[in-house]
């Protein structure tokens, strides 16, 4: 893999180490050796492939899977996360004995079961700008399974640096994408969106949620591109997006073109990895920059002295509905210009949220209202749950 | 003229819970015009506060990104479709 992104998308092309394959394994191949498309030769750069899965999660979880079973020689995955209960809704690559495991120990488990011809390297960090040009140089291809803004531009800019195909899915409650960026001619991740939108904008499936089959869809149409990218065959997404809404269950492609504007694929004036966080605005928002914080022990006490409080909860209605702290009142952020009469100025206003970047936001916003005392908790609900009522359910 | 505009589900919610709602105009900026005027909470999902794109929300009139047609500038004809594209990150 060279820096040039010259590179054809039909990756086969690059192979003339073609490994052969062992009578148990052409036993279970079988049903690909039978089609003509794959065939003994498909099998056999299969299995030279090497694909990097940046995310083991619900994405990651059945692109993992069926990229195991069909062979796929080499997978690498990048994740740093132990498995959590409330994974288990959709990411069918870890099991509930797996809960506290590292994902990438569960990973290992289940594809060394479910395929043991497969070679399994994993990397137990963040992706970052300091190592991700590095790992991904090793590879033919990308599947994006990652859960976040920055992580999505690092992957996309990193995969145009090194010209290696970014297999991109993301999701969203009932809806998701999916498209092929960074081939040689074709347009990249940030074509589609040129720049993120500000923290607390667009909520996570953390915040918003996500049905569980979805990673599920979007996942192995991942795994089908990147199947076809390692085989050369048939015609991928590269220059078109697909949109997939599972509620009407509408599949739907639009044409994707590259933008000569682009600064990754278009100019190429982005010449090497930039600070991801600081380009999705969230340095200010991870300190609380200029909002002042208020604790869960120092809110309880100001609440059991009697302080005139108004605990307003800036999130989702679902995140309300599951849990939310007595005596709040729920104003979600993007609501909150429009609520703005509702507020009494002579008392103290404190925002909250799960983990304390919308309220952060939420609080600044006010300030900038000419609300003086204005304070966001810090922590959020997940704080207060471990801090002062463990009742409360975690999501 | 009539115009289609397709919301995704995460946005329909501020449009009365409908994904598909008609819009008039002669260009997609018009569209969008009549239906934020209809529902006021869709504008700063939609456009920004001097009413200029987003770069994380992409329109699409048919099967084309807008950016290639002249942005909000881009003219629609009856029966056209614009769609809205938000960016999500979930994974």
């Amino acid at each position: 893999m060279t820096a040039t992104g010259t590179e054809p998308v039909d990756l086969s092309e690059k192979r003339d180490d073609v490994p052969e394959l062992s009578t148990e394994e052409l036993q279970r191949y079988s049903r690909h050796l039978l089609l003509p498309e794959v065939g003994l030769e498909g099998q056999r750069r299969l299995k030279a492939g090497r694909a990097l899965l940046v995310g083991a999660g619900g994405l990651g979880s059945p692109l993992a899977l069926y990229l195991a079973a069909a062979g796929v020689g080499h997978i690498g995955i990048v994740d740093f996360d132990v498995v959590d209960v409330t994974n288990l809704q959709r990411q069918v690559l870890h099991g509930t004995r797996d809960i506290g495991r590292p994902k990438l120990d569960s990973a290992r488990d289940r594809l060394g079961d479910i395929n043991p011809h497969v070679q399994v390297e994993t990397y137990e960090t963040r992706l970052t700008s300091a190592n991700a040009l590095e790992i991904i140089r090793d590879y033919d291809l990308v599947v994006d399974g990652t859960d976040n803004f920055p992580t999505r531009y690092l992957v996309n800019d990193a995969c145009v640096l090194t010209g290696t195909p970014n297999v991109y899915g993301s999701i969203f409650r009932f809806e998701g994408q999916a498209s092929v960026f960074a081939t040689a001619d074709g347009p990249c991740y940030r074509c589609l969106f040129r720049e993120p939108p500000p923290p607390g904008m667009v909520p996570s499936c953390a915040e918003g949620g996500v049905l569980g089959v979805l990673p599920g869809l979007i996942g192995t149409i991942q795994a089908t591109e990147a199947l076809k990218l390692l085989l050369g065959i048939g015609t991928t997404l590269v220059g078109r997006l697909l949109l997939v809404d599972a509620l009407r269950m509408q599949f739907r492609t639009l044409t994707l073109r590259r933008d000569p504007e682009c600064p990754a694929c278009g100019t190429r004036t982005l010449h090497e990895l930039i600070d991801y966080e600081e380009f999705c605005g969230l340095r200010a928002t991870h300190s609380g920059a200029g909002v002042p914080e208020v604790s869960p022990a120092e809110l309880v006490a100001w609440r059991a002295r009697g302080d005139a409080i108004d605990l307003v909860d800036v999130r989702e209605p679902g995140e309300w509905a599951l849990a939310h702290l007595a005596g709040a009142r729920h104003v979600p952020l993007g609501a909150l210009s429009g609520a703005l009469d509702t507020f009494a100025r002579d008392r103290t206003i404190v925002c909250s949220c799960k983990g304390g970047a919308r309220s952060a936001q939420a609080a600044r916003q006010l300030r900038a209202e000419g609300f003086d005392n204005v304070w966001s908790l810090t922590g959020g609900i997940l704080r207060w749950r471990a801090e002062v009522d463990p009742t409360l359910p975690g999501y | 003229m009539s115009i289609t505009v397709q919301l995704p589900t995460m946005l329909a919610r501020l449009a009365g819970d409908t994904q598909t709602l008609e819009a008039r105009g002669t260009t997609v900026g018009d569209a969008l015009t009549d239906v934020i005027a209809r529902y006021p909470a869709l504008g700063p999902r939609l456009r920004d506060e001097s009413g200029r794109p987003y770069g994380f929300v992409t329109f699409y009139l048919n099967d084309e990104d807008i950016r290639f047609r002249g942005g909000f500038a881009a003219p629609v004809a009856d029966g056209d479709e614009v769609i809205v594209v938000p960016t999500v990150a979930g994974g």
